[in-house]
């Protein structure tokens, strides 16, 4: 399965477009790290927690989006786009989408 | 009288340990930018002709999450009444950024690749919400990334080997 952000992948043809695929997954965060945040907040500096949180949520978005698209049969996902959305406090969605295409 | 005492102690906390990690932070970023400088960064989405035919490619991502602190906070609230620049948050914006392009580059690398095409960034706020704080930022930077291979051993028997 090829995942790539560009249009086109230099020199593969598209031979079949099976339309948009998407993942996403709405994560929130344990208290204990809402506390080290909120400690955070004061002293200023990188939330690791947090990086390593919407990190994961991320690779978890993509691999339902790989899911879809492997359920249409298709053999690689191009223009891959991220896009993240806070919902309520101390809750964020992470969103994947691209087209499923199957490749030559 | 209490509430003032914390508050200053607060804002000093703040501006200390603020100050400090900045500093630190725009320290190590200089010092990798150099070391990665070498791959390169594109917004174009065309490979270069002589890559055509041999190469990996795969999707990378970086990604930060960093805070404010309550100096910055306080400064920029003041900054609120007047209007103009607020610096306090332009510095933060900034190293996110370029933190979330150094770990993008740290992940290309690990994997051999030479260039990464097409690279966007995106931006969030993650405590919005939570009562009148503005909280951390998340910058995350994503693109795709071409690791050059050999040409294939049938056209080029001698220089399959070279990378080894």
């Amino acid at each position: 399965m090829i995942i790539s952000n560009l249009e086109l992948i230099p020199g593969k043809r598209v031979s079949k477009h099976l339309g948009l695929v998407q993942g996403s997954t709405v994560r929130s965060k344990h208290v204990g790290r809402d506390l080290m945040a909120g400690l955070k907040n004061i002293f200023g500096g990188e939330l690791k927690g947090y990086t390593e949180l919407l990190q994961d949520a991320r690779e978890e978005a993509v691999a339902r989006m790989v899911e879809q698209a492997q359920s249409v049969g298709a053999n690689a996902v191009l223009n891959v786009r991220f896009s993240t959305s806070s919902i309520t406090a101390g809750a964020a969605e992470l969103f994947a989408y691209g087209s499923a295409v199957t490749l030559e | 009288m209490a509430d003032l005492i914390s508050f200053l102690v607060l804002l000093a906390l703040g501006y200390g340990f603020g100050q400090y990690f900045e500093r630190r932070h725009y320290r190590s970023i200089r010092r990798r930018e150099k070391e990665l400088q070498d791959i390169l960064i594109l917004q174009s989405k065309i490979l270069p002709a002589t890559l055509q035919n041999h190469h990996e490619q795969f999707l990378v991502n970086g990604n930060v999450v960093i805070s404010v602190d309550y100096f910055k906070r306080f400064v920029a609230g003041l900054r609120n009444l007047v209007g103009g620049r607020v610096t306090s948050y332009e510095t933060l914006i900034d190293r996110a950024r370029r933190e979330a392009i150094l770990r993008m580059k740290e992940e290309a690398l690990a994997s051999g690749a030479k260039m990464i095409l097409n690279v966007k960034y995106e931006m969030c706020s993650i405590y919005k919400g939570r009562g009148r704080q503005i909280g951390s930022v998340e910058a995350l930077a994503y693109g795709t990334a071409f690791n050059p291979t050999p040409a294939t051993p049938a056209t080029a028997p001698g220089g399959a080997e070279h990378g080894a």
